[in-house]
């Protein structure tokens, strides 16, 4: 186990070490550089800037040195230092700018795997127990609608009814009193209270994937023999099914937690931009829009830090479900 | 393609076949291509059937999207911003029946009370609606000119998904948006389509090192969050680019962004069928590699490969709504799914202008016709269902 889990380890650190290039090509990539940025910015001060200045002030940011030195700078910086650059935009540091929005949408993931699991398993688990029934039906029905939409429509489509037949919008993730305030006790109730929308918009993609695979997973195995073997026995009915057939059936689902993940973090940014909550999302796309490329090249760092951090929890977990992975077999 | 009918090698011994009836169809069944079983099953699938038709509803429009709709995209109606659904009617104010539906000329007035706009139907002006009307002139795939269109009013306007803040007609922009829309997800479709039989090829042909390289390659991409990363892209693009340009940008990255399953599929059947019998028979009888790549292998699992691009369509059609959507994708006056849905993108438009909100509804209808084609298409590839 100790060296499956140094293995996915040194996995993990290799492909951060990937992403990491890959976004700091994105963040190269549109014409002009940070020099040329600072020109315009002083310009707008009422300073003249010459050509002279110009190459001064890239070979002060380094910016005349070739792509990897560059690059070995500014991630040494992120990793050492914490320091992800500045936000052209605020003209703040990077990490400032990020601070607690940071913790916001992490929280938003998570929460948004405990909704996908907690209601997919159950359902799943009825859906197969009791096939072709009208809860079955109901849940394929929304099955199909939820992997047909992407969360962002789903947004935009609660943000409609809860406008037109509520008559009071659900975006947002803090009623008005505490949007400012410090935190404390009630503001965190208050906030479970809001999370619990985008989570649903986000997750619903995801639970319905996750209830067909259950489903599946489940018809094929509740008519097995061990199954009637214990039934024989004389187990009381839920018991047989959570002991035997459901712990089978989790495997599969186990194993997809760190594309569920992918996919939270992928369509996170519309969601929150849809129903304006104060986390990464909304900045991501502003800083996007604005070209502010190191405030969209931190952010879209930390997406992908999450993505890989979750992929490889959810290899851990799986080797701890499954010893054959654990012997380097695959499944 | 009778000659790789697979079913062939699990029939069961004719000597046990019925007489008669049952018999012909028995044969008719064994001597059946392997398409032809494949449409024989997709026909029993339902919603797959439901599913083509709404595809061909689709397409239809894409088509001919100038003809079918009442007005040219860009054409406004200055009286008439964000004009509500016209109604068609039957019945006049009088309780009378007309065969031929007319619509009623608009006032707008404001509401002394509440200061907004309220408008009403003023029923003693009917504007009766013709079949083949003439309207604003086009130029039909660029080619095919004239001025006549499917529907419309010689009097007054029709605008039957209401108008937009310009006043121009969302059901003419709708049709225009599905021909971009899904002419996005077909080329985006074939760059993938491509990238992933290339790729894919490779992978599975030459085997060993290169196949590890490529497998860790793909894992890496896949573990990539990929919209974020897409919309870092498509922020980069130069501002100053015509909006061709950037359409044309957009669909090659949405065409990089599906290969990856379609690789791995690939290069499985190839790992696997290379060491099949009727390949090795092949092989034996003097066939060059060329023959058996593209007589044996590439039939056998072309079907697959149509399944998986009928199910990675929707994906392609979402990204692009995605990234249009919040501005990052294709720009006006290129009209897609996204970029009209750009307008309702507030609650004040969606509280005051619902009929912006309509393409959400082409959108969810395509993408679930396309799963249900998807599904109904993949148990019919699949030889071992019956």
């Amino acid at each position: 186990m100790t060296r499956y889990l140094i293995q996915r380890f040194l996995i993990m650190i290799i492909m951060l070490a990937a992403l990491s290039i890959i976004v700091f090509i994105t963040i190269e990539l549109p014409p002009g550089d940070y020099a040329d940025r600072r020109a315009l910015d002083l310009r707008s001060q009422g300073m003249t800037v010459t050509q002279q200045d110009l190459i001064a002030m890239r070979h002060q940011f380094g910016l005349d040195r070739p792509w990897f030195q560059r690059y070995f700078t500014w991630i040494t910086n992120i990793v050492l230092h914490g320091n992800f650059g500045v936000s052209f935009g605020m003209h703040r540091p990077v990490a400032d700018v990020l601070g607690e929005r940071v913790g916001l949408t992490v929280l938003l993931a998570v929460a948004t795997i405990i909704f996908t699991y907690g209601l997919a398993i159950p359902i799943g688990i009825y859906s197969a127990i009791r096939q072709y029934s009208l809860g079955d039906y109901v849940a394929t029905i929304i099955g199909y609608f939820g992997m047909a939409t992407p969360s962002f429509m789903l947004a935009l489509i609660l943000l409609y009814f809860s406008v037109m037949v509520f008559n009071n919008s659900v975006g947002g993730l803090f009623s008005s009193q505490y949007a400012e305030a410090p935190w404390s006790w009630p503001k965190f109730v208050d906030l479970l209270r809001h999370l619990w929308v985008p989570a649903l918009v986000l997750g619903l993609g995801g639970t319905a994937f996750e209830i067909r695979t259950m489903r599946a997973t489940m018809l094929d195995e509740k008519n097995k023999l061990y199954v009637t073997a214990a039934r024989a026995k004389g187990l009381p009915e839920w018991k047989l099914l959570l002991k035997y057939p459901v712990r089978v059936a989790l495997n599969p689902i186990a194993s997809t937690i760190g594309w569920e993940l992918t996919a939270i973090i992928a369509g996170a940014p519309l969601v929150s931009f849809v129903l304006a909550l104060p986390d990464t999302g909304p900045l991501f796309l502003r800083a996007l829009l604005d070209q502010d490329i190191y405030l969209s090249g931190a952010i879209l760092l930390m997406y992908s830090l999450l993505t890989i951090l979750g992929t490889f929890l959810s290899d851990v977990l799986l080797a701890l479900l499954d010893p054959r992975i654990r012997y380097g077999e695959r499944v | 393609m009778t000659e790789i009918n697979e079913l062939m090698d699990v029939a069961p011994h004719p000597a046990s076949a019925p007489s008669g009836i049952a018999q012909e169809a028995e044969i008719r069944y064994y001597t059946a291509s392997q398409f032809q079983l494949m449409w024989w099953k997709f026909k029993k699938h339902r919603l797959a059937l439901i599913g083509t038709a709404l595809l061909g509803f689709f397409v239809f429009i894409a088509l001919f999207a100038e003809f079918l709709s009442p007005y040219a995209p860009a054409v406004r109606t200055p009286n008439y911003l964000y004009g509500r659904p016209q109604v068609l009617h039957f019945v006049d104010a009088e309780g009378k029946f007309h065969l031929r539906p007319f619509t009623y000329a608009l006032t707008a007035a404001m509401d002394p009370k509440t200061f907004l706009l309220e408008v009403k139907e003023d029923t003693s002006e009917p504007w009766p609606v013709y079949f083949f009307v003439k309207g604003d002139p086009y130029a039909m795939w660029g080619v095919i000119k004239s001025d006549r269109h499917l529907f419309g009013v010689e009097e007054g306007h029709l605008h039957l998904l209401g108008t937009d803040q310009l006043g121009r007609d969302i059901l003419s922009r709708l049709f225009h948006a599905t021909r971009t829309s899904l002419t996005i997800g077909v080329v985006g479709l074939f760059i993938s389509f491509f990238l992933g039989l290339i790729i894919g090829g490779i992978s599975g042909f030459f085997g060993g090192r290169v196949d590890d390289a490529i497998q860790r390659f793909i894992e890496f991409i896949r573990s990539i969050p990929t919209l974020p990363l897409w919309m870092s892209l498509a922020a980069a693009l130069p501002r100053d680019w015509s909006p061709q340009r950037v359409y044309f940008t957009i669909t090659i990255l949405l065409g990089l962004l599906g290969w990856t399953h379609l690789a791995r599929r690939v290069r499985g059947k190839l790992l696997s069928l290379r060491e099949e019998d009727f390949v090795v028979a092949a092989r034996l009888a003097g066939s060059t590699n060329t023959r058996i790549i593209a007589r044996h292998l590439l039939p056998s699992f072309l079907s697959y490969i149509i399944v998986d691009l009928s199910i990675s369509f929707p994906y392609m059609i979402l990204a692009e709504t995605s990234l249009s959507f919040i501005g990052l994708g294709l720009r006006a006056p290129v009209i897609s799914w996204g970029t009209l849905l750009q307008d309702a993108q507030n609650i004040q438009a969606i509280a005051l202008y619902p009929w912006l909100f309509t393409p959400v509804a082409f959108v969810i209808i395509s993408v679930m016709a396309f799963s249900f084609v998807g599904d109904g298409m993949r148990d019919a590839a699949d030889p071992y269902s019956r």
